[in-house]
């Protein structure tokens, strides 16, 4: 896909580095008073999630990743795949465990996900911001308790464990904030 | 008031604007009090000039020259040669010394084609100053004076190029090996270029390891360069008996905000170091720039003078105002 050369550089750039497609963070010239001039980057590999610091000779050029998102609707799992269709096109493409990695406990059939391409093949999978599942367990609530009292764990449809508040019943269908994990509220 | 009165935010803004043009002006007018005090002469020179730097690391803004600029222009314009921006007022200055201006100082515009940063611009303000017969020591003391009297004065810490080294990155840079100074400088910095020139690798420590520590809560003067990092500095022997370039910079909160040389006068070194210039910039594929006879011709008149001067940037100045 070609390459950039270190005075393209800014941050969301994506390139390949040891193989692995990374973010550009953050990218600083320095230079001393005469002499060469360097990029500091700070970089993140896609793949890994590892950020840590680069120095590049200014003028250097790096290959460029073919890294994008798109907006997909998530289908199903047939146990091996995470499958995920363009709305668009209705070209479907199988996502791999690594992947959909932490987005799994969110994903529900017909949710529409970011997925991130490298390649043409799905890199990571973002869900969206807030998801709608159905509690399958969690213990019956105590008479008399409220909103305000403690939380207890539930299970929800997609294998996800939340806190939440003792009045949540099975099969209630609770809003989940995929970021941090929190129960939202009833849906 | 004005905010807690609900009144416009625009008025608030035109003040603040105001303020930092206020703050500018009070820079600019403290350093003409400075130089007009030690009979420093202000001067202009062209801003527009026929030669460009060599300095391979230095890259200049072509202007076109159309032959209908050479009409009225002078004999020094004349023809369809192109023209450059200044990168610095180093000729022209130097010019005027071998006409027995005596000390001058200018402030003005120069212009360079690098990558903008957070610290550079295409287009920046710099002081430039020249002072007859002053040694390096001199100089750095000039500047040191100058510096603390428009911005809020700080100690100073006076810092040859080897101790920094010896400090920071623990070698001598002096006495290394370009394959040693390789495998310290891909042990402390993550790189994966190679280059056999060891200023780069020496620059990448300076730059990574270095600078971010001159200049806490002082003035940091680093001195005494590596001869091939001499620009137009005077070479010397420092007190250990190596051969130094009789270079400095100022650095004020890892920012390096002057530059200045004990200067070189040779004409003959001088032309040595452009055509190193042209050699080097022929390996990198990069443009040769034509030799500034000029100069030449200026070095080598009787009354060109032994001098020392220095650049400094002046909005950078103002970070610090």
């Amino acid at each position: 896909m070609g390459n950039y050369s270190t005075n393209e550089f800014k941050n969301g750039l994506k390139i390949i580095i040891e193989g692995d497609p990374c973010n550009i963070v953050d990218n600083e010239v320095v230079k001393p008073g005469k002499g060469q001039a360097f990029n500091r980057v700070r970089l993140k590999n896609l793949k890994t999630g590892r950020a840590w610091e680069k120095t590049f000779k200014s003028g250097e050029s790096v290959e460029a990743a073919d890294v994008h998102d798109t907006d997909m609707e998530y289908l199903y799992n047939d146990g091996e795949f995470w499958y995920f269709m363009d709305p668009n096109t209705f070209e479907q493409l199988p996502a791999s465990a690594s992947a959909v990695e932490d987005a799994r406990q969110w994903l529900k059939e017909q949710d529409k996900c970011i997925v991130t391409l490298w390649n043409g093949a799905p890199l990571t999978v973002t869900p969206p911001n807030f998801v709608e599942l159905a509690v399958t367990e969690t213990d019956p609530g105590l008479k008399g308790d409220t909103a305000q009292g403690g939380t207890k764990p539930a299970t929800l449809v997609t294998g996800a464990v939340v806190r939440v508040p003792l009045f949540i019943e099975e099969s209630d269908i609770l809003k989940i904030d995929t970021r941090t994990g929190a129960y939202v509220s009833r849906a | 008031m004005i905010l807690l009165t609900g009144a416009d935010p625009a008025g608030l803004n035109l003040n603040s604007a105001r303020l930092q043009l206020k703050k500018r002006a009070d820079l600019l007018a403290k350093i003409r009090e400075y130089f007009t005090s030690a009979q420093v002469l202000e001067v202009t020179t062209p801003l527009l000039c026929r030669y460009a730097s060599s300095d391979p690391q230095i890259n200049s803004f072509c202007v076109e020259n159309p032959e209908s600029l050479s009409v009225g222009c002078g004999q020094d314009m004349a023809g369809s040669q192109p023209l450059y921006l200044q990168t610095s007022p180093e000729s022209g200055m130097k010019q005027l010394l071998s006409m027995n201006s005596g000390s001058i100082f200018q402030l003005g515009k120069a212009f360079r084609r690098d990558q903008p940063g957070r610290l550079h611009a295409a287009e920046f303000s710099i002081l430039e100053w020249y002072r007859i017969d002053f040694s390096l020591a001199q100089i750095i003391d000039d500047t040191l004076r100058l510096v603390g009297s428009v911005i809020a004065n700080r100690p100073a810490e006076i810092l040859s190029y080897r101790e920094a080294f010896l400090r920071y990155v623990g070698v001598d840079p002096f006495n290394i090996t370009g394959s040693a100074l390789r495998e310290v400088a891909h042990q402390k910095i993550s790189v994966d270029f190679v280059d056999d020139s060891d200023d780069v690798w020496l620059d990448l420590l300076l730059t990574h390891l270095i600078e971010p520590h001159l200049g806490c809560e002082k003035f940091t003067v680093l001195h005494s360069y590596p001869p091939s990092q001499a620009a137009m500095a005077e070479l010397v022997f420092d007190p250990y008996g190596t051969k130094v370039a009789a270079r400095f910079e100022l650095y004020i909160d890892g920012v390096e905000l002057a530059n200045g040389y004990q200067e070189l006068t040779n004409p003959v070194i001088q032309q040595q170091r452009f055509e190193h210039d042209n050699l080097v910039r022929r390996e990198r594929g990069l443009p040769c720039m034509d030799i500034d006879v000029d100069l030449l011709e200026a070095l080598s008149k009787p009354e060109m003078p032994s001098c020392a001067g220095v650049a400094l940037g002046v909005d950078r100045l103002m970070l610090f105002a």
